[in-house]
């Protein structure tokens, strides 16, 4: 039964560079897989999802390609990007980041998207900006995104892709966990509507320990690396190498943390799937 | 062995000659008219040291390595008190104290952090930094207080949630996410006490509550200030600047509005008048709790949704 089959592993190693750009012979252009150091013709890498073909590493996608591999072809309107940066603290040199098209987008990208021609509110984290982390503006678009979606009763996606807090906003950022938390239990008790959590790579700090854990289903990317604390952290902590594998997505599963591990070309289905009989 | 930063030197020696004259007089001596006078100087002293207190000297004295703890404060702080243990699913996490505890005639759910004394149980307590079982633990005792009615009461001190190989395999993440999700929403008084360090996820798991107080020297901060100073100068000696930046103090937290009050502690740090301070923390709790207990469940509830809701929007 394929329901029960087995799933395949993939071996990461660590990697935290993006994929440089090279010029192939023919003027083509390829990427270098950060793990297994393939050449890849973009052309194939781009249809193929951004998955290395040959070790199957799945690199990190911006909040636009993530929102193109997922929802319905021009499907997607945003919503409450109008929430901008401020720096609540006056941390020092923290405005100079905040200024730009970059930081108007910020950490996130919520709105409204079609899955399958269902309607989905959602939001979809930026690594690329301060590494995904979360302050206010994350916090607060999070909170209406569930908000509006339990006036509409709609279902929620949250894709997740962050370092954790943002530092330089202090006990603010601090307490847009509560904050992200309180709007899940404010959806639950609003609307019988199910909210699905999408862990991508890195998912760790304040965002796993508030929103991103909080799903009705919780769905891992293959080889996504979540968990609280960072694996350098922990290496620090505890004095040794951490084995390998550890705080993968396939890790979780297995500790029962995590309701599936899919490759990214199964993930869209999936969510189509579960939107549709919940 | 009194213990004492580079900032009370001027203190130490006073304290040692206040001291010295105490001896003398147990001997017989008549020194009272100089041990007035020491005294009072040393009053002074302390005065002019306490009085203007950098965020850095505040992040000191929170992690006194003399500053009371839970075990030491909530004995003098509650008339009774029954342990109670476990999460009911791994294990009994000695991280974190709970309890049934009594205070004025009424029965309070207790969720305490303990760091404990001495190696011995500070290693056992694992310096109060809970593993997922502890906040399970805590949660589970929630739910209690929910259901039964009491009012809970909740002691945050730790550097953090513990970072380690087994935390994870247990679900650190998903332990927090889940206290943070039901106490937004639980049908129970809620008071905090932060007495010494509020670190990030960690102290938060204990921490989504109606009333929040801190002890004028505790600090409350998503990040240590070596944490802070090592990620963003690569530089943790760098420390006392970054507890500058992070605004961590109760001043600062009370002044952005994020607490509902300092509860004042002995001159030098609560380490001095462990019993002063159990006493001025009482005083506080009494007070919050008559008025949280005014409140319908459901409009306490309504408030505390608000109340996180609300922050930096
Ligand atoms: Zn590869």
């Amino acid at each position: 039964m394929a329901w029960f089959k087995k799933h395949q592993y993939t071996i990461i190693k660590n990697v935290s560079k993006p994929p440089a750009i090279q010029a192939g012979p023919e003027g083509a252009k390829w990427e270098s897989c950060p793990n297994c150091k393939e050449l890849i013709l973009q052309e194939t890498l781009i249809k193929n999802l951004r998955v290395c073909h040959h070790c199957a590493y799945h690199m990190r996608l911006s909040a636009d390609e993530r929102i193109q591999v997922l929802v319905d072809a021009g499907a997607f309107e945003p919503m409450f990007m109008d929430i901008r940066p401020a720096n609540p603290l006056g941390f020092p040199g923290y405005g100079d980041k905040l200024s730009g098209d970059a930081s108007a987008r910020e950490a996130i990208v919520t709105g409204v998207g079609k899955l399958g021609g269902m309607e989905t509110a959602m939001g979809v984290m930026e690594f690329g900006f301060m590494g995904g982390s979360m302050g206010t503006v994350v916090g607060e678009r999070v909170a209406r995104t569930f908000e509006y979606a339990a006036e509409k009763s709609l279902p929620v996606l949250m894709v997740t892709s962050s370092g954790g807090a943002r530092m330089q906003e202090g006990i603010f950022s601090l307490m847009q966990m509560a904050k992200t938390s309180a709007a899940v239990a404010g959806y639950r008790r609003a609307c019988r509507r199910p909210y699905v959590s999408l862990l991508c790579d890195p998912t760790t700090g304040g965002t796993t320990a508030s929103f991103a854990m909080l799903g009705d289903v919780l769905i891992g990317e293959s080889g996504a690396l979540i968990g609280f604390a960072g694996p350098r952290v922990i290496e620090q902590t505890i004095r040794q190498k951490l084995p390998a594998g550890f705080q993968r997505a396939e890790f979780l599963l297995e500790h029962g943390f995590l309701d599936m591990v899919l490759p990214r070309k199964d993930v869209r289905p999936t969510l189509i799937k579960i939107f549709s009989w919940l | 062995m009194p213990f004492y930063y580079d900032f009370e030197q001027p203190i130490e020696s006073l304290d040692e000659d206040v001291e010295k004259l105490k001896q003398q007089q147990a001997a017989g001596q008549d020194v009272r008219e100089r041990l007035d006078k020491l005294e009072a100087r040393l009053l002074e002293k302390k005065r002019e040291v306490y009085a203007n207190l950098t965020s850095w000297q505040r992040v000191q004295l929170a992690r006194h390595p003399m500053r009371p703890g839970a075990l030491q404060i909530l004995p003098h702080l509650l008339d009774d008190f029954l342990e109670l243990h476990g999460d009911r699913q791994f294990r009994d996490d000695p991280a974190v104290v709970t309890g049934l505890g009594r205070l004025g005639g009424k029965t309070l759910l207790v969720a305490a952090q303990a760091k404990g004394k001495g190696t011995q149980e500070t290693l056992r307590r694992n310096f109060g930094m809970a593993h997922p079982e502890g906040y399970r633990k805590a949660l589970r005792i929630f739910e209690t207080a929910s259901r039964l009615g009491c009012p809970i009461l909740t002691i945050v001190d730790t550097p953090g949630a513990y970072p380690g190989l087994a935390a994870e395999e247990r679900g650190q993440a998903e332990a927090i996410a889940r206290n943070l999700l039901e106490m937004s929403d639980l049908g129970a008084p809620i008071l905090t006490v932060i007495i010494s360090e509020g670190g990030s996820g960690g102290a938060l798991g204990l921490a989504v509550a109606d009333r929040i107080y801190m002890l004028e020297n505790a600090i409350y901060s998503v990040i240590s200030p070596e944490g802070c100073a090592a990620i963003l100068w690569k530089d943790a000696a760098r420390a006392p600047e970054a507890a500058g930046a992070l605004k961590l103090t109760a001043d600062e937290l009370l002044k952005m509005g994020l607490i509902d009050g300092i509860i004042p502690e002995p001159l030098g740090g609560a380490h001095r008048d462990v019993i002063q301070s159990a006493n001025e923390i009482r005083r506080t709790l009494e007070l919050a709790l008559a008025d949280v207990l005014q409140a319908p469940v459901d409009e306490l509830c309504r408030r505390r949704r608000k109340r996180f809701r609300t922050i930096g929007t």
